[in-house]
């Protein structure tokens, strides 16, 4: 008895093992290692160990002292592994741009045996402090550097938090935007998405599969596609401005691609599916019998809906909200395309410093405040919509 | 099937899967890596079919839009899919410090001397030589502008701009349009006053300045009339005149000019076939037809005597041409690119 109940809990187990396998590998970890690049700092401290001694005890404020140049002169020489001396440049550049080309001319030189103990006569901005201070600032392994830039905030020379000087980060209003386009974009997929979801339902036959086959055929077609087709829509010697401004319903064309618009138009448009099947899923399972049956008590069609159908249906309307709105979160290709320059969404200053400036850490920081503001709206919306609308019986 | 006989089945499928994953890159079919579009087309029939058919060997292609991390993780992650990449003059900088490419066998390319001297490095040659200037089409714009003083003189010419989407490039054309000739340009550039001078200068089109990202873009825009001068590649301006009989002119003055190069990732499977590549695209007798593909310069001087002189005049690398040219800032780029992105972005945005 026990032996067979223990088979079928192997089993069991067993049969879960692929999904949890799936899910530890590419979600927890990536999350995981996520997290630890963007509060991990030790790219300068593993090439620098014996300059960060010496910078231990400098004020920050007067020439470098000859044992700092040495020691970093030291450490260079003794830097074997070309991809760690690359990602501290990389870390030094970016908090004090010109380290690169200073970088690489010190290490060409250090590879003399003649150079030193002195750097002023490889490159005299070693005798300037903000380069030291940027040594200096990156010799603790763990920082809130990054997930502070994400935020447009830094800590000042004391180690206070302060705000970043105007004009040289907008992230936070980046972020705004990014929220503020899929709760837009949402909105719309539910203002149209639920009336023909209603639609679908109500048909029947080859209506119904037609109606169907209308949301499925775009999901099937290539997110690029679908965004070219609104670009030769929208654009300005278009096919919708050349249709208003030969039927004289319009003077001049209006301004459709190139701003929030024509973003709005076109990911509502990709993202409807997302609303339509949830909701079309929930509507078919309910009695068409309730609404007659709701009329025949003598309610008014409108009010028989808002008592009867809409709480019925309303679990799909919230997973819908909730798909689409995930996925808008995220957008990037639609954005770049049909976007103006004021229609950037977070996920493009993220893939700048992935594939472009390889900032993981800067990367994983946005990604991170990216994650945490979506679960605390998921959470939110959790509350409002009840618990049992998002995950419990189906 | 039982269940058992299922868990079974899956263990071997995914004993599999995970074995396949485990494969090195098979050896033998080499990746090369171009930019796509016009060039790559040309790159196919000069170089990648006689090379394979030369070598008797398989080449793959892909195309990619340049960003230095795509490469960086490719390579970290070991074994990398692309062998031999088409790279930027600042991505080539970047990964030979960083060691992500393989050092050249120049014994086998020929002698250093025989190119131009901005496409040798240790570890990738310069194929071509493109230029980043003003374009518009002479015939919506018969008296068209002549600099980018121009550029910015919307009373002469109403109508939009675009730009390319990023700091470099548009910071270079917005100090020539305030005025700092070609040779000044990084001298000013450097300084705070002259980043900020760049951006007052790109506000002052407001509402007239759009944006690209893709070449082929710029194009689109032109042809469409969506605007009516643009930042644009001198090889796809005389790609569309040649093929669709457009009267595009590429501004020759205060056009940017830059070389991108061959380089192999390190790692590669395919080494020895990805240096004899790069060696057999260097040749002069193979370099000598890319222009007829596409109006880039070549690197090799030998092959460049070669080109006829009806497509050598549409070449940046063409004496004429060069002049009031401005070889881009590599050094200027490698080292603000981080800083000047994240303050165009909030611009941008602010907007």
């Amino acid at each position: 008895m026990m032996a067979r109940l223990w088979n079928r809990r192997t089993r069991a187990f067993l049969l879960v093992m692929p999904m949890a396998l799936f899910i530890a590998v590419f979600f927890v970890w990536p999350l995981v290692i996520m997290v630890k690049q963007s509060v991990s700092d030790t790219a300068v401290l593993q090439i620098l160990p014996r300059t960060a001694d010496e910078v231990a005890g400098w004020d920050r404020a007067s020439p470098p002292s000859e044992a700092m140049q040495a020691a970093l002169i030291a450490d260079l020489r003794a830097a074997t592994d070309e991809k760690a001396v690359g990602d501290m440049v990389r870390r030094l550049n970016s908090a004090q741009s010109g380290f690169r080309t200073l970088m690489s001319k010190t290490i060409s030189a250090v590879a003399k045996p003649e150079t030193g103990p002195l750097l002023a006569p490889v490159d005299k901005r070693w005798m300037q402090p903000p380069y030291w201070i940027a040594i200096a600032d990156a010799l603790e392994p763990r920082t809130d550097r990054y997930l502070l830039a994400a935020v447009d905030l830094e800590r000042d020379a004391t180690g206070d938090i302060t705000q970043m000087p105007e004009g040289s980060s907008a992230n936070r209003l980046i972020f705004g935007r990014t929220f503020w386009i899929a709760g837009l974009v949402t909105l719309f997929c539910v203002l149209i998405g639920y009336p023909y979801a209603l639609l679908i339902a109500a048909s029947t036959g080859t209506t119904r599969a037609i109606l169907l086959a209308a949301v499925l055929l775009p999901l099937w077609t290539s997110l690029l596609v679908r965004t070219a087709a609104w670009f030769i829509l929208l654009q300005e010697q278009g096919l919708i401005n050349g249709f208003l401004l030969s039927t004289g319903v319009i003077a001049s064309p209006l301004a459709l691609i190139f701003n929030r618009t024509g973003v709005v138009i076109a990911m509502t448009h990709v993202l409807l599916p997302l609303m339509v099947l949830p909701i079309y899923s929930v509507l078919v399972t309910i009695p068409t019998n309730l609404m007659p049956a709701a009329t025949s008590l003598g309610a008014h069609p409108l009010r028989a809906f808002v008592h009867v159908m809409l709480p019925l249906s309303l679990r799909g309307v919230v997973s819908g909200m909730l798909l689409v709105f995930m996925t808008a979160v995220g957008y990037y290709i639609t954005p770049a395309l049909v976007g103006g320059a004021g229609d950037q969404m977070i996920s493009a200053i993220i893939a700048f410093y992935s594939t472009q400036t390889a900032n993981w850490s800067m990367a994983s920081a946005l990604g991170m405040v990216l994650l945490a503001i979506t679960l605390v709206l998921y959470v939110v919306y959790a509350q409002l919509s009840g618990r049992n609308s998002i995950g419990g019986r189906m | 099937m039982t269940i058992k006989n299922g868990i079974r089945g899956f263990g071997l499928v995914s004993a599999a899967i995970l074995a396949f994953a485990a494969t090195p890159g098979l050896a033998g079919d080499l990746t090369i890596v171009g930019w796509g579009g016009a060039t790559q087309d040309g790159q196919r029939e000069a170089y990648f079919k006689p090379f394979a058919a030369k070598e008797g060997i398989k080449v793959l292609e892909d195309s990619w839009d340049g960003g230095y991390g795509v490469l960086q993780s490719k390579v970290n992650a070991g074994n990398p899919n692309w062998d031999v990449v088409q790279v930027e003059s600042e991505e080539l900088v970047l990964g030979c410090a960083d060691g992500i490419y393989e050092k050249l066998d120049w014994a086998q390319i020929g002698p250093k001397e025989d190119f131009l001297e901005e496409s040798v490095s240790d570890c990738g040659i310069g194929t071509l030589t493109s230029g980043t200037g003003l374009a518009y089409d002479s015939e919506k714009l018969p008296d068209g502008p002549k600099s980018w003083v121009d550029f910015w003189d919307l009373k002469k010419y109403p109508g939009k701009r675009a730009l390319r989407k990023g700091p470099k490039y548009t910071l270079e054309f917005a100090l020539m349009g305030d005025g700092v000739p070609a040779d000044k340009v990084y001298e000013v550039l450097a300084t705070p006053e002259g980043v900020d001078r760049a951006f007052k200068k790109l506000e002052e089109l407001g509402p007239n300045l759009i944006w690209w990202e893709a070449g082929a873009q710029p194009i689109q825009y032109l042809a469409s009339g969506e605007v009516a001068m643009s930042a644009a590649y001198n090889g796809r301006v005389s790609n569309v005149n040649a093929k669709e009989g457009k009267k595009f002119v590429f501004v020759w003055p205060g056009n940017v000019v830059a070389t991108d190069s061959w380089v192999i990732l390190k790692g590669s499977a395919n080494k020895e076939a990805a240096q004899k590549a790069i060696a057999f695209m260097s040749q002069p007798e193979n370099q000598a037809k890319m222009p007829k593909y596409v109006a880039y310069g070549i690197t090799n001087k030998k092959a460049a005597a070669e080109v006829p002189p009806e497509l050598e005049k549409n070449l940046p690398t063409n004496v004429d041409n060069l002049k009031g040219a401005l070889p881009l800032g590599v050094d200027f780029w490698i080292d603000n690119n981080e800083s000047l992105t994240q303050r165009f972005n909030a611009w941008l945005a602010t907007r």
